[in-house]
């Protein structure tokens, strides 16, 4: 085992698959000579130089497309967007292209390719660089979603979406990349697909991904101090979902929160809550609640922002709510 | 706290006649020192996010508001401060701004990439690149459509000039003969990027006839010069309705943002580029040309420090937004609600 920041993780995910496949290549803004907007990069351009590590202008339309068009004709690309609020100009490659070409055609093309980058607030950036982008692309079929929140799954999982031959995006932190944890020092994958319990319990079912997991685990945290015994469920992958992972939770403990990034409206979480009435209504023993954005645009100012996002003490008032617990 | 907007027709100035440079100088050193504040403010930890600063291209906001009728509109990038100092808004209020308070220019809500004026003429620091080149377009629509004689001026990056949405704001602008000047300001780098990484061309103003616009371009060494071929865009804009496409040589002399160590550019670079600062170049003139003594521009630099000071007291003596307030300003029917105090 070996400890790595989550950075360094994507970082030997990308690098053992360049190395594995010369048909794996990085495009983005500032990967190369700048080592990456946050390093996620770093040292690949040395390595590989820039025929496989390639700096593009800010062209996310053009570049993204770029990747589904060189995808198409048998390489594999792994775009990076600085931020995935970018992908928004970009958003019609993914939807009209990568998302539609297999099966348009009839199944003639695959795209084996992997749009990654940071997902969700950071610190004060304020509302168009503060955005949650999961939901949206969990929205539609044709592309595999994937939200990591440690650098083990960072790393089996980047290695298992390069080697897919589907689109996958592929959602980071920026606030997460130096989140430290092991990992194996042997080759390993992580199947896409499949959620984690990141914290065994009875009590309560708490759902979450990417940057609600520390979230939802401090909340876990505080809720035992109260007897409240919360299983942890890290989804990990969020199209296509695990549903056996939280019907299973779900029937035993009989109560389920999620914990997320993102607005309220639609989505994730309400896909998630949809399944488990749907699937195991008769197994509830209080509605499916969520703690995730305000409905609002992210502002700017640190007491606003605060509020807004979900803390470990607002995801612990509503595990005691969906507990019926009294203080 | 600021001198308000001047409203000086839009002609050429000849010579360096003083009282108009001492006020130029005036602006720019105002936009170094407010720079300089906020830049002091993010290492001390008391702000936060991204900090763009605008120290070494203040010439081109000061020349610009100096050229601004009511009615006319800068549209710009996340590098916004400079134009709202030189547009007139209030130090104290972009100061609150950047530390997240409620009396900040737009209350908290944007921060620094999203400064907001529209009363004095600043139509928005817009942080996506290139999403706010179609919008500008749209202010001059508006202005050809409603006659109202007013110019839209929008500035963006070099780097801005790669993306769809500044191909098609720019292209829309030239089929319909809009009144509007687009001002790139070139200042080398989009972010780490030199610019032969960015376009397989040198002169950006290629790019004009493609869309029939006229073009300039120029080095922004002098801020008279500066005004004055602006202002025959502007001129052109306003009473042909013909846009164009300017591209001024500049630099920023420090990172991309706070976090950017700037490490891609050496130090003989910066080094040169800061012998041909305006602001520089400014005072020079001031002293050698006008005879202007050094206590005289130290007194005025004092000035502005106590300007700059006050800006931060007010800043970090003024409350924070009230909690209810991230619920404001999504619709019209929110404001209404709250007694229009949204
Ligand atoms: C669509 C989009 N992609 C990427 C970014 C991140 N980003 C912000 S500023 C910037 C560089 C812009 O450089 P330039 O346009 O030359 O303006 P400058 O910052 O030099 O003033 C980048 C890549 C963004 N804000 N929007």
């Amino acid at each position: 085992m070996t400890v790595l920041q989550i950075r360094e993780a994507l970082r030997a995910a990308i690098d053992e698959e360049m190395a594995r496949d010369d048909r794996v290549f990085v495009m983005g803004e500032e990967v190369g000579h700048y080592d990456g907007a946050y390093k996620v990069t770093e040292g690949l351009l040395a390595k590989y130089g820039e025929q496989r590590v390639v700096d593009t202008p800010i062209a996310e339309a053009g570049f993204a497309g770029v990747g589904i068009g060189a995808a198409m004709a048998g390489l594999r690309p792994i775009v990076e967007f600085m931020t995935f609020n970018f992908s928004a100009v970009a958003f019609d490659q993914i939807l009209n292209n990568a998302a539609k070409l297999r099966q348009l055609s009839n199944g003639q093309f695959t795209l084996p390719i992997v749009f990654r980058g940071p997902n969700a607030a950071a610190h004060m950036l304020s509302s168009t660089h503060s955005q949650a982008f999961e939901s949206f692309y969990c929205g539609f079929p044709g592309v595999k979603v994937i939200s990591v929140a440690t650098p083990y799954d960072a790393k089996g999982l980047l290695k298992s979406a390069i080697r897919d031959d589907n689109p996958v995006l592929f959602f980071e932190s920026e606030v997460m990349y130096s989140v430290k944890g092991e990992v194996p020092d042997e080759e390993y994958l992580i199947p896409i697909g499949k959620a984690d319990i990141k914290r065994p319990g009875e009590g309560i079912t708490v759902i979450t991904w990417g940057q609600g997991v520390p979230v939802a685990l401090a909340a876990a945290e505080l809720a035992a101090r109260d007897g409240l015994d919360c299983e942890v469920i890290d989804l990990r992958t969020l199209r296509p979902l695990d549903d056996e992972a939280v019907l299973a939770s779900v029937r035993k403990t009989n109560r389920a929160v999620l914990v997320y990034h993102g607005w309220p409206y639609g989505g994730t979480g309400a896909e998630v809550s949809d399944r488990i009435q749907r699937l195991a209504f008769d197994h509830l023993d209080a509605p499916i609640e969520r703690v995730c954005y305000d409905d609002v645009n992210m502002p700017y100012a640190e007491n606003l922002e605060q509020l807004v996002i979900p803390s470990p003490e607002r995801a612990l008032e509503v595990i005691r709510k969906v507990a019926y617990y009294r203080i | 706290m600021s001198p308000p907007n001047d409203p000086t027709p839009a002609a050429p100035v000849a010579g360096h006649d003083l009282e108009r440079l001492r006020h130029f100088y005036n602006q720019m050193l105002r936009i170094r020192r407010f720079e300089e504040a906020a830049a002091r403010a993010y290492t001390q930890g008391k702000i936060s996010g991204f900090l763009h600063l605008y120290i070494g291209q203040e010439a081109i906001a000061v020349a610009t508001a100096d050229l601004m009728r009511p009615g006319d509109r800068v549209v710009t990038t996340y590098r916004d401060h400079g134009f709202a100092v030189a547009l007139g808004c209030d130090t104290g209020a972009c100061m609150a701004e950047l530390y997240g308070k409620k009396t900040g220019l737009v209350g908290g809500n944007g921060g620094s990439m999203h400064f907001f004026a529209k009363e004095q003429g600043l139509w928005g620091g817009y942080a996506i690149v290139g999403g706010h080149v179609p919008v500008a377009t749209g202010h001059a629509f508006a202005s050809k459509y409603l006659g109202d004689g007013a110019v839209t001026l929008c500035f963006l990056g070099e780097g801005a000039m790669h993306i769809g949405a500044t191909h098609e704001g720019m292209h829309l602008a030239g089929l319909w003969r809009l009144p509007v000047v687009f001002v790139i300001e070139n200042n080398q780098y989009a972010m780490g990027t030199p610019l032969r990484r960015q376009t397989a061309v040198d002169d950006l103003t290629v790019r004009a006839p493609a869309y029939r616009m006229t073009s300039d371009r120029w080095v922004v060494r002098d801020v008279f010069e500066t005004r004055a071929r602006l202002a025959r865009a502007i001129e052109q804009a306003r009473e042909e309705s013909q846009p164009s496409l300017i591209e001024l040589l500049t630099y920023r002399f420090r990172g991309h943002s706070m976090s950017d160590p700037g490490k891609y550019r050496s130090k003989d670079e910066v080094d040169q580029w800061k012998e041909r600062d305006p602001l520089h170049r400014a005072q020079v003139q001031l002293r050698d040309e006008h005879g202007v003594s050094e206590e005289e521009l130290d007194a005025l630099d004092e000035r502005i420090g106590e300007e700059m000071d006050a800006a931060v007291e007010f800043a970090e003596s003024s409350p924070l937004p009230d909690p209810e307030h991230r619920f404001r300003g999504h619709y019209v029917e929110d404001d209404l609600a709250a007694g229009g105090e949204g």
